[in-house]
């Protein structure tokens, strides 16, 4: 009987090394780009944010129903608003999503900390669009305005 | 005839006392060493030696010191012992470094100094580690000259400046300090790893080579360039001093201009 000799190890891979088929495609890179412009953008959009809130006029003590209310019937803050949940929303989901990328070493736990993420991000983001678009303050029910100072009776 | 001649005068004034090998100081250093073999044990444990070392002496120094006179069971990879062929590159009290280019004097002797294998990569033995998905993630980015023209006559010649575009990167001994620092690769070991990256920006900013846009291609693979979360450790760990998060950087940016 003769004796055999392992075959050199080159190239032989450990299989948990093993890259999955390449994904080609750019996305990582537009995550990448987005992360820092969306970041840059947001600087801008919650700074002013929080300057005209907190600061302009009577600042904090301005700040109730009506001064939001008042806000929103104004097209330039809504538009604002809404660029800055969106932003915010897809900076935030983003980063995480890379956290999790990261951090979870196996697979199936990748996929549910990303379902649940991504479920939260679509809800958020579709509830505050709503929000922004379809807030009355004062709202009529059954004919009845609902109680609120600041509506014209 | 003969003539005898006095040998010359030394021609540097040495204060009395110093002078000859026996004179280097010495010190105690205590050694923990990771062991692992999966012949005897699934677990890794710690050994401890003391050891009587030289302020000449390197980590290497030690390590051989326990392999030739205390326990000869000891393994480790070491070639050619003075930082050129990246064979002991080992996690010294924490830090990736090469075991011949850290001195003993240069670390606290008052504590134990640990070694351990590189992280990231499977344990063969001791601090051997299976470098095999590392020299895969170097062989995919293609780290040869490929050049679509004619074959010249004579050498490809090549400006000065075009050459320091991409000095740096020259300089990788492929010893994996860098890879096995980064916390993405220690993840799931699916990330390029800086150690492939630094060697495909050798060739990706080679005015001679006509490949850098299937290697830039490569590196846009969603566990290419992307990965990277610029933390520095593998800067940090190079015994070469390449720039490697820098170069990841270029290489970033070289992907998104040739894209946008």
């Amino acid at each position: 009987m003769t004796a055999t000799i392992e075959s050199p190890r080159s190239g032989r891979i450990a299989p948990q090394y093993r890259r999955h088929g390449g994904s080609r495609g750019n996305f990582e890179m537009i995550a990448w780009l987005f992360m820092r412009l969306s970041g840059v953008v947001l600087v801008v959009l919650i700074f002013g944010h929080l300057f005209v809130n907190l600061m302009v006029g009577e600042g904090i003590h301005a700040i109730d129903f009506g001064f939001v209310a008042g806000k929103w019937a104004d097209p330039f803050w809504q538009v604002w608003d809404l660029t800055m949940l969106w932003l915010a929303m897809l900076h935030g989901t983003n980063g995480v999503r890379t956290i999790i990328n990261d951090y979870a070493e196996k697979d199936s736990t990748r996929r549910w900390l990303k379902t649940v993420l991504y479920s939260a991000t679509v809800v958020i983001i579709v509830l505050g669009t709503l929000v922004i678009f379809t807030f009355d303050p004062c709202p009529v029910v059954n004919g009845v305005p609902l109680p609120g100072g600041f509506c014209p009776a | 005839m003969s003539t005898e001649f006095a040998e010359p005068a030394s021609k540097v004034e040495l204060p009395a006392g110093v002078g000859g090998g026996g004179e280097i100081p010495t010190f105690d250093v205590h050694m923990r060493v990771r062991r692992y073999n999966p012949e005897v044990s699934e677990e890794a444990t710690w050994d401890d030696f003391h050891l009587t070392m030289y302020g000449t002496d390197r980590v290497l120094d030690a390590l051989h010191k326990v392999k030739w006179e205390i326990d000869g069971s000891l393994s480790f990879r070491r070639s050619c012992a003075h930082g050129v062929c990246g064979s002991d590159a080992m996690r010294i009290n924490g830090r990736n470094r090469l075991a011949c280019k850290t001195l003993l004097k240069d670390l606290d002797t008052s504590k134990p100094i640990t070694v351990e294998p590189i992280k990231g990569l499977p344990v063969e033995k001791d601090l051997i580690v299976d470098m095999e998905p590392f020299f895969q993630s170097y062989r995919e980015v293609m780290p040869f000259l490929i050049n679509k023209g004619h074959e010249p006559t004579r050498e490809r010649l090549q400006s000065a400046e075009d050459r320091e575009r991409f000095d740096d990167t020259t300089k990788c001994i492929l010893c994996a300090a860098c890879t096995s620092s980064c916390p993405v690769f220690w993840t799931d070991g699916q990330y390029f790893g800086p150690a492939a990256i630094v060697n495909a920006h050798r060739f990706i900013f080679d005015s001679r080579d006509d490949a850098g846009d299937m290697r830039l291609e490569i590196l846009n693979d969603k566990e290419g360039v992307w990965r990277c979360r610029t933390t520095f450790n593998c800067s940090e760990a190079c015994p070469r001093g390449i720039q490697v998060t820098q170069a990841i950087q270029e290489v970033k940016q070289a992907i998104l201009s040739r894209k946008i």
